[in-house]
């Protein structure tokens, strides 16, 4: 196995990395695309915030605007924010209950491979004649008539990157019911893996509706059908229902992840358990229940009547209670805890005012007869990224930091995260609080650019330099990850010290196998319990036994690879001068389907890691 | 499950336990089957005989629902201990499904 050498060449640890099923390594995987990703979306921003910083600019043009805008939303959700999500979620979830690795492997990597080649395929559409234009929620109205290849790029990659995401879900909902350690109950699960649990349940029925909605569009657009196609018949109000039954739960299952790192951070650095953690489950499932029922509050200004406004915007209103619960506890938690200022822990504290203005805009907003005013203003989009922004990416930045050393086993200058953390705090105040009020003043979301003397000139200025500081913090961010990963300093198992969970009872990182032996959890805070008892190891739960690995294999990334390739076909397949693309199709297709037979008939039981082999290196893990 | 006890180190008292649960599996399974069988007929009946539509319609959705009931909890053995996690996704899932139809068919068709 690949796995057992120490020291390999570029070549190898590449072919390592293709062909890998272990859910750290995918976690990296996650990490770096969701990262590159969030770096291009954050050009995008800059982009836009540079174009409006003065009034009548003419920086980008009209269409190119509305290009940026478009990939910078749909980058920053489905290819940024989503798998850093996943990439937290692989490299903590199966330590957190013990487990050697997700329930299916090798879905794992297949989930990964398939978002890369649909986000990959998404952002060609910037070298193949242009990006989509219709915004990142792609309204039927408008995508319909968007000339070009640019829409059908948003719905074929989406679609790709969709299945991948669908995979992941069912994976870590497979993981988390089926693989815990002897005495993970789950009423002794971490917050994060109860929010990891019911966001895959989300995500295993929000995005079919999203999956619906891209084949109607694709058929429209593609193949000349009329679903949406008001002149002929269709209504064009049923992409808008079926893209926020998905959008609206898909808000969610972004910021409940960031709710379980939180949970995780405070009550380690509170070195105090986490204020009412029964309630906190509580609130985290009845956030995902009533996500489903609210998704119309979009729709306010649509038309749909008063009796059904209603009705959502009280179910909207709804949903502030489980998060308030959630805001107390967060506070109760620091209250009376001797409390560690780290800079994951900055951004935690940070995190609860800024996210709860977020919500109050959010109640604002659902107000009905208010959102008629504040629809499509730079009200909503100053809601979106107080709670985006200051939940989201947060919250990513805060788990970041907090489980680097799980993931690299090194640790990230503590000193240049602050002065990260400082100016993104900083910055993103800047750039979203005045935006409220440019809203509020009248200034209309999604245009190119704005005239002078209305009185949007400072606040506009004001919300440029805002966007500047953030650019710079992310820049201290990626200096710092270069500094910390050519030093290469390694850290122990516990390296914050106040460490509560089973992660952080193994190496940094863990051996590829995990726990040697599956640890026995008699408690929530297993690892705190063992602490409290004066040990400094878990107690197994079995014999030192033969343990059995996963295969690796190149057949997630060729089936993916496949797709991508047909996706190229289908997409040129309406133009009628292009005669290659239904040979391209095939070619695709032909790939796809011949990884998967491939992976039907050929036996691969994966392998077993004998007992010897365990007992004779002391530092390849911990004994569990 | 009604299978866990396969290997325990009575075999004799297992296997008259199990031949006994077996046995009562299968009449639930023979009654259960004859009933649907009987309803398709009473389905095709109403539709042969031409009643108003207003009847026929409600009247094979609700044949159509019990028989799907009677499909998870008898032949797909949902009945049996250990099935609560299977429940709960599915009976959320089908909660979610029709919230959107039924928000369709109020705000959207009609
Ligand atoms: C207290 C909780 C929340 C409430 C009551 C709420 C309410 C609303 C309402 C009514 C709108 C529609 C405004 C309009 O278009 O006129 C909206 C938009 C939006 N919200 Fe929230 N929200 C909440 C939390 C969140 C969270 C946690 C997120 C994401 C992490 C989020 C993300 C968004 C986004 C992305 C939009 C704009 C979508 C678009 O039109 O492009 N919201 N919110
Ligand atoms: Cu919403």
């Amino acid at each position: 196995m690949s796995t057992y050498a120490k020291k390999q060449g570029f070549g190898a640890t590449l072919w390592d990395y293709l062909t890998t099923v272990d859910h750290k390594k995918i976690a990296i995987l996650y990490l770096i695309a969701g990262g590159v990703f969030f770096v291009l979306g954050g050009l995008e921003a800059m982009f836009i915030r540079i174009q409006l910083a003065i009034p009548n600019n003419d920086f980008v043009s009209a269409g190119f605007y509305n290009e940026i805008l478009t990939m910078h939303g749909t980058t920053m959700i489905f290819l940024a924010a989503m798998p850093l999500v996943f990439a937290m979620m692989n490299a903590v979830v199966p330590l957190q209950i013990g487990a050697r690795d997700v329930a299916f492997p090798f879905l794992n990597s297949l989930g990964f491979w398939l978002f890369f080649f649909g986000g990959l395929f998404l952002n060609l559409s910037w070298f193949m004649g242009g990006a989509p234009d219709a915004g990142w929620t792609s309204y039927a109205s408008l995508s319909l008539h968007s000339p070009g290849h640019g829409v059908d790029f948003y719905i074929l990659g989406l679609q790709i990157s969709g299945l991948g995401t669908l995979i992941a879900g069912i994976n870590f909902l497979a993981t988390i019911i089926n693989m815990r350690t002897p005495g993970m109950t789950y009423m002794r699960m971490p917050l994060f893996t109860w929010s990891t649990f019911v966001v895959s349940a989300l995500i295993l029925f929000a995005f079919p509706p999203l999956t619906v909605g891209l084949v109607l569009l694709m058929f429209d657009r593609m193949f000349g059908s009329n679903f949406f196609d008001v002149a002929a018949g269709g209504n064009t109000i049923i992409w808008e229902h079926l893209f926020w039954i998905f959008g609206h739960p898909e808000v969610y299952i972004l910021i409940l992840p960031a709710f379980g790192i939180f949970s995780e951070i405070l009550a380690t650095f509170s070195r105090k358990r986490l204020f009412g953690y029964s309630s906190m489950v509580f609130a985290t499932v009845l956030i995902g229940f009533l996500g489903f029922m609210v998704w119309a509050h979009h729709m306010f200004t649509v038309g749909l009547g008063p009796i059904a406004n209603a009705i959502f915007a009280v179910a909207t209103m709804a949903i502030a209670v489980p998060t308030g619960i959630k805001i107390f506890n967060w506070l109760l938690t620091m209250w009376g805890g001797s409390v560690k200022f780290t800079v994951p822990m900055l951004y935690a504290v940070a995190f609860i005012p800024s996210f709860t203005m977020g919500g109050v805009t959010g109640i604002m907003n659902a107000v009905a007869p208010a959102d008629y005013i504040f629809h499509d203003t730079y009200f909503v989009v100053a809601h979106f990224h107080y709670v985006i922004v200051g939940g989201v990416v947060f919250g990513l930045l805060a788990g970041v930091t907090f489980y680097w050393p799980k993931m690299f086993g090194t640790m990230l200058n503590e000193t240049l995260g602050k002065i990260s953390f400082w100016t993104f705090l900083i910055g993103f105040h800047l750039t979203f609080f005045i935006q409220h009020f440019l809203g509020l003043m009248g200034m209309p979301r999604r245009i190119f650019t704005f005239l002078d003397n209305q009185g949007l000139n400072t606040g506009n200025m004001i919300s440029t330099v805002g966007a500047f500081f953030m650019a710079f913090a992310v820049i201290v961010l990626v200096i710092n990850i270069i500094i910390t990963s050519v030093k290469n300093v390694k850290v122990g198992n516990d390296p914050w010290g106040d460490g509560r969970t089973l992660e952080w009872a193994i190496s940094s990182p863990p051996p590829y196998y995990n726990f040697k032996q599956l640890p026995l959890v008699r408690g929530l805070d297993a690892y705190w319990v063992e602490k409290m008892d004066g040990k400094t190891e878990m107690t197994p739960a079995e014999p030192l036994g033969d343990i059995h690995m996963p295969n690796s294999s190149i057949l997630p990334l060729t089936t993916s690879l496949g797709l991508f390739v047909a996706a190229f076909g289908a997409l040129y397949n309406m133009d009628d001068d292009k005669t290659w693309t239904v040979p391209v199709i095939i070619i695709g297709l032909l790939i796809t389907l011949g990884s998967m037979l491939i992976r039907s008939i050929k036996d691969d039981h994966g392998y077993h890691i004998h007992k010897e082999e365990l007992t004779d290196d002391h530092d390849k893990g911990v004994k569990a | 499950m009604v299978n866990e006890r396969l290997n325990s180190a009575n075999p004799s008292f297992d296997l008259k336990y199990r031949r006994k649960k077996n046995a009562e599996e299968m009449k639930h399974q023979v009654i259960t089957f004859a009933m649907m069988i009987f309803f398709t007929l009473i389905a095709f009946a109403a539709v042969g005989f031409d009643f108003s539509k207003w009847f026929i319609k409600p009247v094979i959705l609700l044949l159509a629902v019990v028989q799907v009931i009677f499909q998870l909890y008898y032949f797909m053995h949902m009945k049996h201990k250990g099935h609560n996690t299977i429940a709960l996704f599915l009976f959320s899932g089908l909660a979610v499904g029709l919230l959107t139809v039924l928000t369709f068919l109020t705000i959207v068709w009609w």
